[in-house]
């Protein structure tokens, strides 16, 4: 078997140095260049063990491995992610920030994909992939499926991070938001997807609790439909094997049509569905308390699968797309607020009779905020898929806005709650190093949330009214330039409150990092409560 | 209404629809069956059992691997 693994290394380290080497573009020649790289370490790296004699793994509690690296690597991604998007802010804000040295390279254009796949697949997909093997493994008392299989995950996602980042600032892009990385890199990603959904599927089936606890349906949704839109939207035909060009199958409306069902989708399913699950694991156990109705989570569930599934051509107001498709996405996104405040009183109700844990548990906290901001970012999303209202935001900083509320409020803090909860539980610690630590986080964050959301609904309106206003002949007032000049103070605004959030990010860091190597270890069985202060 | 599109579309927006529709409003009703409550209070409280910090031997659980409980006053 080891001699079969590294032929098996030998030969992709042999066709990616031919793709290295015959490739038409630069970006498919560094990616060959890169995978001959890892394909040759891991050649070594099995070599000099193939005559060794394994050490027994110890198969008899949870698998936590993968979950570790996954905590660190979202730590990791989190940070990179952040700080390209607070550099993207201040590049909006002083164009001389795109220096002509770096034109085609690290331009906002090029830029901009890295931070919106950095934070949403890179640290959001971590924190998913982490938390969901944390979960299913608790929740069904049973090790994860697959042996080495989560590893593979683990590191095959990693991969793919580099590679579609690498593909966006060498220009491998197939323009398709949130689903830019190239033909390749696709495939890549589908087939560590598939092990993800057989190592997940795997721990539920050989479960040894009875149920199928409500967090695990979230996740299997978030993983299957992911997979599904993933699949659909990258549905695309190479122009050369030896190139990243590729030509998609769908064309016109019906390409723009798949893209925003896909688009949406990966809001409702990776950024909605996969963190509820979180949210209906997490939150629970740092209350000690559990979830406030089980029957609002199923019907919640429900709910969410069916109605998101159809919102998508909101994002098509006033395009060739037909009038009745994007009514349709309208009225299903509007029905979406109930399910979503849902599950938000359902989180927040969780706190009944505990609600002093607010004041004395900054992680709790943190996964109050989340849900708060988890509320607002529904409420203002379905009001913004109306025709009428989206007449003025679309193509606005609203838009961003409401994205971020959400991404930043929602998932942004949700996960650093769950690294919080995780960090001193992985690795043995009592607690985390430093509570106080945790609470300038939150306040960092929040204010920096704030002035992010404050400003961009300022500029977005703003924007969305310049652009209309006509005068008494029926002529346009302003220029696009106008707008421009007229945005730069919010401009400035949002990237401060981009700095604050990064800041809260690396306190958060530094107060892993310490846990990890600093603090004692905890002594006894694990306790289910952090004490606050 | 020959083509596949137009075949699709009422397939779509009639059985498609109303197959749905029933599947959903299904779930709902069965989330709310009589007796479900002991069952829905048994999940929520599953996530605290030992089981939930750290994975015990299939004999000290109480469980069989089957996933049924031996003993339900444990």
């Amino acid at each position: 078997m080891p001699y079969l693994r590294l032929a098996g290394l030998a030969v992709i380290a042999l066709l990616a140095a031919i793709a290295a080497d015959q490739g038409h573009d630069l970006a498919y020649r560094v990616h060959g260049a890169l995978v001959m790289l890892v394909a040759g370490g891991l050649f070594l790296w099995e070599l000099r063990r193939a005559e060794e004699v394994r050490p027994v793994v110890d198969i008899s509690g949870y698998m936590d491995g993968p979950i570790r690296a996954g905590v660190i690597a979202t730590a990791f991604w989190g940070v990179a992610g952040f700080l390209v998007g607070v550099f993207i802010a201040l590049q909006l804000a002083f164009p001389a920030l795109n220096f002509d040295w770096s034109q085609g390279y690290a331009n906002f254009g090029r830029l901009r994909p890295l931070h919106t796949s950095a934070v949403i697949f890179a640290f959001g997909g971590n924190a998913l992939i982490a938390t969901s093997f944390y979960v299913v493994q608790r929740t069904s008392a049973a090790r994860l499926w697959g042996g080495n299989s989560a590893w593979f995950v683990f590191w095959g996602y990693q991969l793919f991070i580099v590679l579609a980042a690498t593909g966006y600032l060498l220009g491998a892009t197939q323009s398709k938001e949130y689903a830019e990385p190239e033909w390749y890199v696709d495939i890549w990603l589908t087939i560590v997807w598939l092990v993800y959904l057989a190592v997940f599927l795997g721990t539920i089936v050989k479960r040894r609790q009875p149920h199928i606890y409500v967090a695990n349906w979230f996740f299997l949704a978030f993983i299957v439909t992911v997979a599904l839109l993933h699949v659909v939207n990258n549905i695309s035909i190479p122009v050369s094997i030896l190139g990243s060009k590729s030509v998609q199958v769908f064309s016109g409306v019906q390409d723009a049509m798949t893209q925003w069902w896909y688009g949406h989708n990966a809001v409702g399913f990776f950024l909605t569905a996969g963190f509820l699950g979180m949210m209906y694991y997490f939150v629970p156990k740092q209350a000690n308390r559990p979830i406030y109705s089980y029957k609002l989570s199923i019907i919640h569930f429900w709910a969410l699968i069916f109605l998101y599934i159809w919102a998508g051509p909101h994002h098509l107001h006033y395009t060739a797309l037909p009038d009745w498709a994007s009514t349709l996405g309208m009225v299903f996104s509007i029905m979406l607020w109930m399910p979503s405040w849902g599950g938000m009183i359902n989180g927040l109700m969780t706190l009944e009779g505990a609600w002093d844990k607010i004041r004395t548990d900054p992680i709790i906290r943190m996964f109050v905020a989340s849900l708060a901001f988890y509320g607002m970012a529904t409420f203002e999303g379905p009001m913004m898929s109306i025709r009428a209202v989206n007449s003025l935001s679309h193509y606005t900083d609203w838009t961003i806005g409401h994205v971020h509320s959400g991404a930043l409020g929602w998932n942004g803090l949700i996960t650093f709650g769950c690294l919080y909860f995780l960090t001193p539980r992985l690795w043995g610690r009592a607690r985390m190093y430093s509570i106080s630590a945790i609470n300038w986080h939150f306040w960092l964050a929040t204010i920096g949330i704030v002035l992010y959301a404050a400003s961009m609904w300022v500029s977005g309106i703003m924007e969305g009214l310049m652009w209309r206003e006509v005068d008494a002949q029926g002529f346009l007032v302003n220029s696009f330039a106008d707008t421009v000049a007229a945005k730069f103070p919010m401009y400035v605004v949002r990237a401060a409150g981009g700095g604050l959030y990064l800041t809260g990010a690396l306190v958060m860091v530094w107060n892993m990092w310490m846990t990890i190597r600093a603090a004692p270890a905890r002594e006894g069985a694990p306790d289910t409560a952090i004490p606050a202060e | 209404m020959n083509d596949t599109y137009s075949i699709m579309r009422h397939f779509a927006d009639s059985w498609a629809l109303l197959v749905l529709f029933l599947f959903f409003v299904g779930a709902i009703l069965w989330a709310w069956r009589p007796g479900s409550r002991p069952l829905h209070d048994d999940a929520a409280h599953s996530i605290f059992s030992p089981e939930a910090e750290r994975l015990l031997p299939a004999a000290a659980s109480g469980r069989t691997c089957d996933g049924t409980r031996r003993n339900k006053a444990e």
